[in-house]
């Protein structure tokens, strides 16, 4: 943690580039891959998730005087899971073909690590709208990534995008497979390591 | 009201190995990939996340089809499974604390991590949704427990001999194991089609 505090523009892309979830700090992997394979899943999802996140936040935020620190763990998680269940409903009904497909991922959305992470090292210490830019960056850095690993898996998978199909022939579908998943999501992270490298001088996200 | 062993054999089965949740519905991984770099931080959190996984799904199918359902308060299931979730690992904590303190050094760090995994709250919620019958959630727990932590040794005996290969500098540390796990879930394919439910 720096000591100068950052402006809300900064915050917002500290999520969504230095920062990233899935590809920088390497948590919340589980729907990363699971819900990738088309772009139309992992929208849904991201946008899920950057509800919740930004919610969560500033939930988190506004009460951070109230909570008692030893039982903090228990309280942000109710909270948390209030809001995937509004999500969760709330996509059941007027979402019902893509629900029927990642309905599991969004109810599991309540055990992510990137989320509670973010109520207790951020929001649990700032005021409200730092809060809520820090949630909403980290929310759309979580979209970005699945927008982009959605995006060559269901082009290479399928040769589709959204749903329209793009490349005529025979597609690869070991990218669809569960298996793509996996390679997809190594092969971008070794891509993002290599350019982070090359032209920024950092060390790469090799974690965990 | 006889036992159907078969059906629950065919479920342990098929929980383990055909639809692993670390290789075919990719549940879990944060834990799949931070505790696999080495055999003996595996085999320990196979054993601690098969007890953890038994218990939850026994206590939370007690709730939830004798106090949930008759209430009709199906809808409050995140809510409550993720809380039993937590106050069950809670406690072990303590208990395993206390009563077992040798125990407690070997296999209670793996505990705290437990909470936040997610396949520990997606088996309640698959039992909830496909209506089982007590055994047959429990052997569903097992058959996940047991095919997470195939997964999980699998992966640290092929990482612990990685560390000593040539990766090039970009994919080192977690890409690789993507990748590897990616071939890992490509064998796990073979499996489909063993048993149909």
């Amino acid at each position: 943690m720096s000591l100068k505090p950052k402006s809300n523009w900064e915050l917002i892309k500290n999520g969504m580039f230095g920062e990233n979830t899935i590809f920088r700090m390497a948590i919340s992997l589980c729907p990363s891959i699971a819900v990738t394979n088309g772009m139309k899943n992992g929208m849904a999802l991201g946008i899920a998730v950057m509800f919740v996140q930004t919610m969560v936040n500033a939930t988190v935020s506004l009460m951070r005087k109230f909570i008692h620190p030893k039982i903090r763990i228990p309280i942000f998680m109710l909270i948390i899971a209030g809001y995937v269940t509004i999500i969760d409903m709330l996509m059941a009904t007027y979402a019902r073909p893509i629900y029927k497909e990642i309905g599991l991922y969004i109810q599991i959305i309540v055990a992510f690590a990137s989320i509670f992470a973010r109520a207790e090292v951020f929001a649990n210490k700032n005021k409200l709208v730092p809060a809520i830019c820090d949630g909403l960056g980290m929310g759309i850095g979580f979209l970005l990534a699945m927008l982009v690993i959605s995006f060559f898996r269901e082009l290479l998978g399928k040769g589709e995008l959204f749903g329209y199909s793009i490349i005529a022939g025979n597609p690869l579908l070991i990218m669809v497979l569960p298996a793509g998943g996996f390679l997809a999501v190594g092969l971008l992270m070794g891509f993002f390591n290599w350019i982070d490298m090359r032209f920024f001088g950092g060390k790469g996200a090799s974690g965990v | 009201m006889g036992i159907d062993w078969v059906k629950l054999f065919e479920l342990v089965v098929s929980s383990a190995l055909i639809n692993n949740f670390v290789f075919t519905m990719f549940l879990g991984l944060c834990i799949f990939f931070g505790v696999s770099k080495k055999m003996e931080t595996a085999v320990g959190m196979s054993i601690t996340f098969l007890m953890v996984m038994v218990v939850s799904a026994a206590l939370s199918w007690i709730v939830y089809q004798l106090i949930m359902v008759p209430l009709d308060l199906g809808f409050l299931k995140i809510i409550v499974f993720i809380g039993i979730v937590a106050a069950f690992v809670q406690s072990a904590d303590i208990i395993m604390k206390k009563v077992s303190p040798v125990l407690y050094y070997k296999l209670g760090v793996y505990l705290a991590l437990i909470t936040t995994n997610c396949i520990i709250i997606a088996v309640p919620l698959h039992n909830a949704g496909e209506h089982y019958t007590f055994l047959e959630s429990i052997a569903f727990a097992i058959g996940s427990g047991l095919g997470f932590g195939l997964a999980l040794i699998i992966m640290a005996s092929i990482r612990e001999k990685l560390e000593v290969a040539d990766v090039p500098a970009p994919f080192r540390g977690l890409p690789i194991s993507f990748i590897l796990a990616g071939l890992i879930a490509l064998a796990f394919t073979g499996f489909s089609g063993l048993i149909t439910l």
